[in-house]
């Protein structure tokens, strides 16, 4: 297959565009996403392609604009709802949750609600607490959704791609601070990740570290670093939170015998706690060590750089981490 | 309410009003402008929404309320956190992020607040302290008390389901408080005519039977009439009031937006209505000052910032263990740290 090396927002940009040329039912709308192309500059160049009727600027009003695309979804048209960030889909999140996630079972199938909500999620540099946050979980609780976090240019775009096709609704969530980064990503316009699928980043023997999102990254970094102290990490990228690639962690599990879990939100009712969860009900007999976790602290995250330093989880927790669960500390 | 509240001509306004307006209104310009220039310098991070253009609105409310009432706002907020009352260096200090700031260095830019100057902040979710602001009024009301709230808001934020929720109750429950929309025509990059059909903004208070009114907010004469007149209403006990002030910010957004989506001689055509020139104007067509005092003016706002950024780096930062700080009430609380 052959790539060439772009941007994630190039990525997503990418696989809206295609999917709206192939299928007149998918719109883009959301706040600065026509005219001043996308607060992060994702959705740069689709008004000029695609016109007004499809790249859709809104007010700053995410309860009324998330509900036209549930609305919307209910009678066949596939919107893609983008929030600024996810902090400000807490505005809209009764309409995520109560219309969106349950419209197919309380109407017995009559309705779905096939539909993209997409947008950054996490930290993002000094913007304090109430733009700091991560939802995954919330999102990820909730029946009716699917919930998918690429951490890379050829997931994003072949996950989104995957979410739009979706004939349920997808909350799809990535962060300002990989919009800039650059991988390698297929060109072929058919070029598809299924949803529910984790992919192994790196292969390993010793311990198996799980992350997704903005936070593989930082996870790759410690696996890295370790390798040369002889610790081979086999690194798991969830991709998918709802439904979760259960069988893949735990066939890793089985086979290293130790787990770590990476994730940025808090660490009650987290994705780390349900991942524990699973694996030492379902690999108990094979674990070496208990499952560790690296989340950020349990509190609002303030605009200081010394508290953000010492907030975040990073390449030095998580090196600690799996040196402890390699009993190695 | 009086509707027909004109700014009042010559020396209506004391010359000691009026020179502390100034004086006022050019800390605030100048304060920014040195907030611009330190986050080139990477000594003010995260998002800086600045306040110039506007500044006869938070000018002319202050003078027009007490101490004692109550302001809240969004997150370009330093004007508002300064007029209070907040010491600049406080203001900068949470702006750098140190632990002598206002907030503690927990807020930054967007979150200055302060209790002993009943300031309430400070807020980043576009509307969310519109139905605070009537909850700060419920409160009033409750407690038998005279003050107001005064409710601050772009014009945005009136798009905001929030808005109309928090107007229908402020107004069946007779709420003392003062909503105050400063329309300075974007929301980031989006024109008021783009983001409804409703463009006279201070008509949204109509369908609630709310008095509301547009006000000049470039003068600060005219600021302080309405917002004197609004008061006198709210505080008489007849329920809120929604005064839409017209004005202009100068600069982008926040500092990384290079404004592309408004023309250079819309920029050119405010700064001709500058708030602080039109109050200078009227100081010297009245004789109040001189080019001395002027200068003396100048010397002391440039000599305040000044004392903010020295205080602000001579701050230390938190240390990691003040995370836990101000979080729950209990200072056992049981944070989960594994
Ligand atoms: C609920 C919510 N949606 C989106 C944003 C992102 N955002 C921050 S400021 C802003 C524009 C607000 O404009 P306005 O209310 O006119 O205030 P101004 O910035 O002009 O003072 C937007 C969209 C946010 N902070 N909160
Ligand atoms: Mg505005």
């Amino acid at each position: 297959m052959s790539t060439r090396v772009i941007q994630f927002r190039e990525a997503l940009r990418e696989a809206m565009s295609e999917e709206m040329r192939r299928d007149d039912r998918v719109f883009l709308m959301g706040e600065e996403v026509a005219e001043y192309n996308g607060a992060y500059k994702v959705s740069e160049g689709m008004l000029k392609e695609f016109g007004e009727r499809r790249i859709i600027d809104t007010p700053i009003a995410e309860l009324g604009f998330a509900g036209v695309g549930v609305g919307a979804a209910m009678v066949g048209l596939r919107p893609i709802i983008e929030f600024m960030t996810f902090n400000f889909s807490l505005v809209a999140i009764d309409q995520v949750i109560n219309s969106a996630a349950k419209m197919m079972s309380m109407s017995g199938g009559h309705f779905g609600a096939p539909m993209v909500f997409r947008g950054p999620s996490g930290s993002a540099g000094q913007l304090s607490s109430q733009h700091s946050q991560c939802f995954e979980s919330w999102y990820a609780n909730c029946p009716g959704l699917k919930v998918v976090t690429p951490s890379t240019p050829r997931d994003a775009k072949g996950l989104l791609k995957s979410a739009i096709r979706d004939d349920n609704p997808v909350v799809f969530m990535e962060s300002e601070q990989m919009y800039g980064l650059k991988g390698e990503v297929p060109e072929d316009s058919e070029f598809l990740i299924p949803i529910g699928k984790a992919d192994i980043k790196k292969a390993g023997t010793d311990v198996t570290v799980i992350s997704f999102g903005k936070m593989v990254h930082v996870a790759m970094d410690a696996c890295i670093e370790l390798e040369k102290e002889g610790i081979s990490c086999e690194m798991i990228d969830l991709m998918s939170l709802r439904p979760i690639d259960y069988d893949t962690l735990i066939e890793s599990v089985k086979k290293t015998n130790r787990a770590v879990v990476v994730e940025e939100s808090w660490p009650l009712a987290s994705m780390s706690g349900e991942l524990a969860y699973m694996i030492q009900k379902r690999a108990f007999d094979y674990l070496d060590a208990p499952v560790i976790r690296v989340n950020s602290m349990d509190v609002p995250l303030p605009y200081a750089p010394t508290l953000i330093q010492a907030y975040l989880p990073n390449k030095q927790r998580t090196i600690e981490a799996i040196k402890q669960v390699m009993y190695r500390n | 309410m009086a509707n027909k509240t004109a700014t009042k001509t010559k020396a209506e306004y004391s010359k000691e009003l009026c020179l502390h307006w100034y004086e006022e209104m050019l800390l605030q310009r100048k304060f920014e402008e040195k907030c611009k220039q330190l986050y080139g310098q990477q000594k003010i991070n995260g998002f800086l929404h600045l306040y110039i253009g506007q500044e006869a609105i938070s000018s002319g409310i202050e003078s027009a309320i007490r101490k004692d009432d109550y302001v809240i706002t969004a997150y370009r907020d330093h004007g508002n956190a300064i007029v209070r009352g907040i010491h600049p260096n406080e203001v900068m200090a949470e702006l750098f992020g140190k632990n002598t700031g206002c907030s503690r260095g927990k807020g930054g830019s967007m979150h200055m607040f302060s209790k002993e100057h009943n300031f309430l902040g400070g807020h980043g979710i576009v509307g969310g302290q519109i139905p605070l602001g009537a909850g700060v009024g419920f409160a009033i009301k409750y407690r038998g008390e005279d003050n107001v709230c005064v409710a601050m808001m772009g014009d945005g934020a009136v798009r905001q389901g929030a808005l109309h929720e928090a107007f229908n109750l402020a107004m069946t429950w007779k709420l003392p408080v003062l909503f105050v929309c400063e329309n300075n025509m974007y929301a980031m990059g989006t024109s008021v005519e783009r983001t409804s059909n409703v463009t006279d903004i201070y008509k949204l208070g109509s369908a609630y039977e709310m008095p509301s009114k547009a006000v000049d907010g470039m003068n600060i004469m005219t600021v302080y009439e309405e917002t004197k007149a609004a008061v006198e209403h709210i505080r008489s006990g007849k329920g809120p009031v929604f005064l839409e002030m017209k004005t202009y910010r100068y600069q982008g957004h926040s500092i990384s937006d290079p404004g592309k989506y408004r023309t250079k001689d819309e920029v050119d055509e405010f700064k001709e209505k500058d708030p602080i020139l039109i109050l200078k104007s009227y100081i010297m067509e009245n004789g109040f000052a001189d080019d001395a005092a002027f200068d003396a003016i100048d010397e002391r706002v440039k000599t305040a910032v000044q004392a903010s950024v020295d205080f602000a780096e001579a701050s230390p930062y938190p240390a990691p263990h003040e995370l836990y700080e101000d979080v729950y009430v209990e200072n056992d609380y049981p944070f989960i740290k594994d």
